[in-house]
């Protein structure tokens, strides 16, 4: 009945449409704020004008937390769009040992992606069981510390080059009556943590505690100042001064009245709708100025099995779109205006800012996994209501907050 | 089925006498017939999914209801973690204030309107409005009202009254008051209208009696009226009290569980571990024992208004 149901709405849209051989293929994502919008634009475009279909934008508010269940129940539920971006990582995984899942290894059997994926550990998210179910189509990091050069020089202080420097200008920076930290509620909390551990704690203790899952990591020393790190920074945030959204923070920082942020690099894509220019409006950054490795994640593409009957020039605009997303065209194009790094190794980004320069740098050691990418959604859930109960509740001392933190580690999978 | 029907009424015919099947099925058959609809709707959607929900929270499922029963490994999760335990207090305390001011809000004005004013279809439209709209425009619409910066707090100071002070959306012990107002806001009116509707209902012989009498107006609300009201007073408390455990988008329109952990409620914890954390067997464990409070409350009032009929 479902069946005959997208069978008939699709010979509809087929039926309705000028071109004989266009069709409408869906694309759900969440790119909702302004540099994210302009990105997905791009592969768009280019999808219409290389294929001469119709990409059907299906925008998800709500990020990750809001729109993965939609997108998830839709596959589940038996009404799967053409294709979906998601997290690289685990949040698709059931999804595709259940088999909801295009196979993509004919689609780009013929493309060697091993010799242009700049981390073959991206690929090892999307392959199950001898096939490949997913692309990913660009990495992103949370290792960004963002700070505004406007507050800066309001309090007549260099730009801080590193995470010490800078949490030793928070005196200053409250004094001016200006925010040390700019933060928005809900979820960009829940990544700072992971920021902190690559940082301040260093390449082991990320592998240590998002790879391995040791909770005796988590007790140990060099997690301590990762906690202490949380606990000196909830001190600097009130609930009463978080803005809703973190392009809103972006603008904080543009304006001066907050002086830094913790990120993902996407905050650059708002930055630069805002006006903003890397070095003269704002400093980035990676690794908070002392790791040298980044931890990544990233987006990848998933194209969900389509109902039988479908038409097969839908079928076959999937497996176009496979293509076109990881081609250096799209890929440079998409990248440049996301602010996010690309998957190919093999493209010019001279074109790219100082900031993305820098990620490019530190990209050549080689990636640690996120949070996002080891841990399994249910745990990440766990740490995020942790992170956001630790942030407003001062009775929660840095010990009890290890001690969750070992506990959820420990029960992860 | 109609072969059986038939072969059913043959044998009881033979029988003389009206045997027990035939009482089953064939007694007042098209009510029965009629009634199909309603009891397949019970059986498979209410009991059903009931039971199956109640099933998988014993199971370690992830995002399919694939897992391997694990007995109360869920459970045990569930009263470990300090989120669930802010929830359930949350909703206990957001409970007990809106279901007492909700009813005495809600008579109160009622009684107002029961004056034979002027206006009173006006009066009662303005009343009932706020519940036309969704939770969710009601939260969007307190929440900029409520927003220290932006809302009254920021107009006031802006309008020279530099000390005022009303930031009970960021303020972690009273934000659960803020959702009252929203909650209250939209939810009085409609109570209001039933009880204008039990007053109304009311023999107006009975006032003439208790004038006569010389009995204070107050008292006769209180002692006279009031109880016999009791069909109305069930209907509001009943609709009050699935409002207020199904809690969830006013919540997550006006605070979205914030500041910190101090606005979550039980149901929004059910949809985050269930979507956001692919665990259905988490959730399912926390709607479970959503359930369970309902029953635990539900069962011995059903007890004492619909059984015991051996007292009466």
């Amino acid at each position: 009945m479902k069946k005959f149901a997208v069978v008939a709405a699709m010979a509809t849209a087929f039926l309705g449409s000028t071109s004989a051989y266009a069709v409408d293929l869906e694309v759900t994502h969440w790119w909702t704020s302004a540099g994210e919008a302009a990105a997905i634009a791009e592969f768009a475009k280019v999808f219409e004008e290389e294929t001469g279909n119709n990409w059907v934008d299906s925008a998800l508010a709500g990020s990750g937390t809001g729109a993965n269940p939609v997108i998830i129940s839709r596959i589940i539920g038996g009404d799967p769009m053409g294709a979906t971006q998601m997290n690289t990582g685990r949040d698709a995984e059931e999804l595709i040992q259940a088999g909801l899942m295009r196979d993509l290894t004919d689609v780009v059997a013929d493309m060697d992606l091993d010799s242009f994926y700049v981390d073959q550990s991206l690929l090892e998210a999307c392959r199950y069981e001898g096939g490949l179910y997913c692309l990913p189509i660009n990495i992103h990091s949370w290792d960004w510390l963002w700070l505004s050069t406007a507050a800066y020089e309001e309090i007549g202080q260099p730009v801080p080059t590193n995470w010490d420097e800078y949490v030793a200008s928070w005196p200053a920076l409250e004094e001016a009556g200006i925010l040390p930290f700019g933060l928005a509620t809900g979820w960009p909390i829940s990544g700072v943590p992971g920021v902190l551990m690559s940082g301040i704690g260093g390449s082991d203790l990320v592998l240590a505690v998002n790879r391995d899952k040791s909770a005796d990591a988590v007790r140990g020393p060099e997690f301590r100042e990762v906690a202490e790190a949380m606990d000196s920074l909830r001190k600097v945030i009130s609930p009463d001064m978080m803005v809703p959204s973190f392009g809103d923070v972006g603008n904080q920082l543009l304006t001066g009245e907050a002086a830094g942020n913790i990120h993902g690099d996407w905050l650059q894509g708002d930055l630069q709708v805002a006006g903003g220019v890397p070095g003269e409006d704002y400093e980035c950054l990676p690794a908070l100025g002392m790791g040298d490795q980044l931890t990544g994640g990233g987006d990848s593409f998933y194209f969900p099995v389509l109902p039988e009957g479908t038409d097969p020039a839908v079928i076959q605009a999937q497996a176009d779109l496979a293509r076109l997303l990881i081609s250096p065209e799209a890929q440079l194009k998409f990248n440049l205006v996301k602010g996010s790094m690309p998957i190919r190794t093999d493209i010019d980004l001279s074109a790219a800012n100082p900031c993305m320069q820098k990620a490019l740098g530190l990209l050549e050691n080689g990636l640690l996994p996120s949070g996002d990418f080891a841990l399994s959604s249910d745990t990440q859930q766990q740490l995020q209501d942790l992170n956001i109960e630790f942030l407003d509740d001062d009775n929660i001392t840095v010990d009890d907050y290890i001690e969750r933190y070992a506990s959820i580690i420990e029960q992860a999978d | 089925m109609a072969d059986t029907a038939v072969h059913t009424r043959e044998g009881a015919e033979q029988a003389a006498r009206p045997s027990l099947l035939n009482r089953i099925f064939l007694h007042n058959l098209s009510g029965k017939i009629a009634a199909i609809p309603m009891m397949a709707t019970v059986l498979i959607v209410f009991i059903g999914c009931t039971v199956w929900t109640i099933y998988f929270s014993f199971t370690n499922s992830r995002l399919l209801p694939t897992g391997k029963f694990v007995g109360f490994d869920q459970y045990e999760r569930l009263f470990a973690t300090s989120r669930w335990n802010v929830s359930v207090t949350n909703l206990v305390t957001y409970g007990v204030f809106s279901l007492v001011f909700t009813l005495g809000i809600g008579f109160l004005l009622a009684v107002l309107m029961d004056q034979k004013i002027r206006f009173e279809s006006a009066f009662r439209t303005i009343m009932l409005y706020p519940f036309a709209l969704s939770f969710i425009v009601t939260g969007l619409v307190w929440q900029w009202i409520m927003n220290p910066t932006l809302g009254l707090q920021g107009t006031m100071r802006n309008l020279g009254w530099e000390s005022f002070t009303f930031d009970w959306i960021a303020n972690p012990r009273m934000v659960l008051f803020a959702l009252l107002i929203a909650g209250l806001w939209q939810g009085v009116g409609f109570c209001m209208v039933l009880m204008l509707a039990g007053l109304r209902g009311v023999d107006e012989e009975i006032w003439k009696a208790a004038r006569v009498d010389g009995i204070p107006t107050w008292r006769t609300y209180v002692s006279v009226v009031l109880p016999m009201m009791r069909g109305v007073l069930v209907t509001a408390v009943v609709l009050i009290g699935s409002g207020i455990v199904r809690l969830y988008d006013l919540v997550v329109a006006l605070t979205n569980g914030g500041p910190g952990i101090s606005s979550e409620v039980p149901a929004k914890y059910v949809y985050n571990y269930m979507f956001g954390g692919g665990n259905i067997g988490q959730g399912l464990a926390a709607a479970t024992m959503m359930l369970v409070t309902v029953l635990i409350i539900m069962v011995p009032w059903a007890y004492l208004e619909f059984g015991g009929r051996g007292r009466r």
